[in-house]
């Protein structure tokens, strides 16, 4: 694992662990969260398995970019109703993938909490959320994107300048 | 093929309404499939939303009659947050002389998103399409003996449920071909999927004369009809659409082509039978078998909500560049 991406797993985790949250259960965010969720779910251990979300279909810009052809499934272990969430993502940049897990969680049910704990908090937020576990901070401008990638279940970042929208 | 039914996409080539399944890629269906089999499972949440159409208006516009259909688009639509509105023909404005372009545009007036028709008139619903404002997507509920598209891509996505691999597959269309527009939407639909074979059986007079240019081919009995058969459609026989003697009789109909326990040992041991309703019992096919453990016809209505979701999905969804990642 590239040292830095490892040392904010690290951060992360402890950061989980010392929350001492009750009978917590882990989701990631499809594609990145769940591997960072991974990650965790292996490292600390939870009493049931890793549940997944894809955001695709609750996505606020879905009249203007469409539907992502290659929608995963979410797929949540047990019930959510009452439970302590701890919702995992790779990387919180404008925070809309945040406001969009939270909207599909509770199309699920009732839980008693939710706690956000994301690899990479960088700059760059358009709506009022920030995390409560966070592995790792970067100051970003807006034509710089954070970017996770996996090789050989090891994960890295890479930093890339994109063409401005 | 696609300069046929020009109104269908836009100058991108992006789908924009859903007419005809004719012209239409195997990736645009597969694409269908994919997306309507995430959906499945939306209906077993506690709160059967999804926000991809909040904010819009959803006119069912139904100049003929039907139940399963016009309720599967209305609660597909709900489930995408749709706002939906259900106009009855026989109430409305065209029993007094009004055209159905001119009742279109006065509901479009009102500021509605997407129409899905039914009428008694072929390319009904792709006269309406050439005739509204470009933000406004139509959706052929079928029109007249041309088509029905999305009871074609469910029925494939009930298939592909049961059945993996659609290049493997021997499928029986049976009964009255001639006025089904289901038939011929499944036909289209089947070979833009590439499957193996496609028979149609029935009564010659209830087959179109240039069946075999559709890439079919026809058998006029059920024994050697459905050999080797992997699926069998069964069509229901159209009394409305009969316009003369194409039948000698109900009885001997059901005895020659309707399906029974033992027509059904034609066909191979694990095959299929799908029927899209409402069912004649004892026409075309007997009870035992619409309700024994081949049939999927009851599956196929509940697919038809995740499909149609996914059909209307495709078609509101833009396609500029994501900013997210």
């Amino acid at each position: 694992m590239d040292n830095t991406a490892s040392n904010a797993i690290d951060n992360l985790a402890q950061q989980v662990v010392s929350s001492s949250i009750d009978d917590p259960l882990l989701i990631g965010i499809h594609t990145g969260g769940v591997w960072v969720a991974d990650i965790l779910h292996r490292k600390i251990g939870f009493n049931e398995e890793l549940g997944t979300l894809d955001i695709s279909f609750y996505r606020d810009d879905f009249s203007k970019v469409g539907l992502n052809p290659q929608v995963k499934a979410s797929s949540l272990p047990v019930g959510i109703e009452d439970r302590n969430i701890i919702l995992i993502d790779d990387v919180l940049y404008t925070g809309r993938t945040i406001r969009a897990a939270l909207n599909e969680i509770f199309s699920y049910g009732r839980p008693a909490s939710v706690k956000l704990g994301v690899l990479i908090k960088r700059t760059g937020r358009e709506l009022p959320i920030q995390p409560d576990f966070t592995g790792m901070e970067l100051d970003l401008d807006n034509h710089q994107q954070a970017k996770l990638y996996r090789d050989n279940g090891k994960l890295g970042f890479s930093i890339d300048e994109t063409s401005s929208i | 093929m696609r300069a046929d039914f020009p109104v269908q996409f836009d100058q991108n080539g992006k789908l924009r309404h859903f007419l005809t399944i004719q012209g239409l890629s195997e990736d645009t269906l597969t694409g269908i499939l994919d997306i309507a089999h995430s959906f499945i499972d939306f209906g077993k949440r506690e709160i059967k939303k999804i926000p991809l159409m909040r904010g819009k208006t959803m006119v069912n516009l139904f100049f003929e009659p039907s139940t399963r259909t016009r309720t599967t688009f209305e609660i597909a639509a709900k489930r995408l947050s749709a706002d939906v509105v259900n106009m009855n023909a026989t109430r409305m404005s065209t029993t007094k002389g009004e055209t159905i372009l001119d009742t279109v545009k006065t509901i479009e007036a009102m500021h509605t998103d997407m129409f899905v028709v039914r009428d008694r008139a072929s390319g009904a619903a792709q006269l309406i399409a050439s005739h509204l404002p470009d933000h406004v997507r139509v959706i052929n509920a079928g029109d007249g003996r041309h088509e029905h598209p999305t009871q074609a891509m469910l029925d494939v996505f009930t298939i592909r449920q049961h059945k993996q691999d659609f290049s493997k597959l021997r499928i029986a269309i049976v009964g009255d071909i001639l006025h089904s527009r289901v038939a011929r939407s499944q036909i289209h639909a089947l070979n833009i999927l590439g499957v193996r074979e496609i028979r149609v059986i029935g009564p010659r007079t209830l087959i179109p004369t240039d069946i075999e240019t559709m890439g079919v081919g026809y058998v006029n009995n059920m024994r050697d009809g459905l050999e080797d058969i992997d699926v069998i459609i069964m069509l229901r026989i159209q009394r409305e659409r009969m316009d003369g003697q194409l039948i000698p009789s109900e009885q001997e109909y059901f005895a020659r082509y309707g399906l029974t326990e033992r027509t059904l040992d034609f066909a191979k041991p694990d095959a299929m039978v799908m029927h899209p309703g409402p069912i004649n019992r004892g026409l075309e096919i007997s009870s035992s078998v619409a309700d024994g453990n081949r049939s999927v016809i009851l599956d196929q209505v509940t697919n038809g909500i995740a499909v149609r979701m996914s059909i209307m999905a495709h078609l509101m969804g833009g396609q500029e560049k994501s900013k997210w990642t």
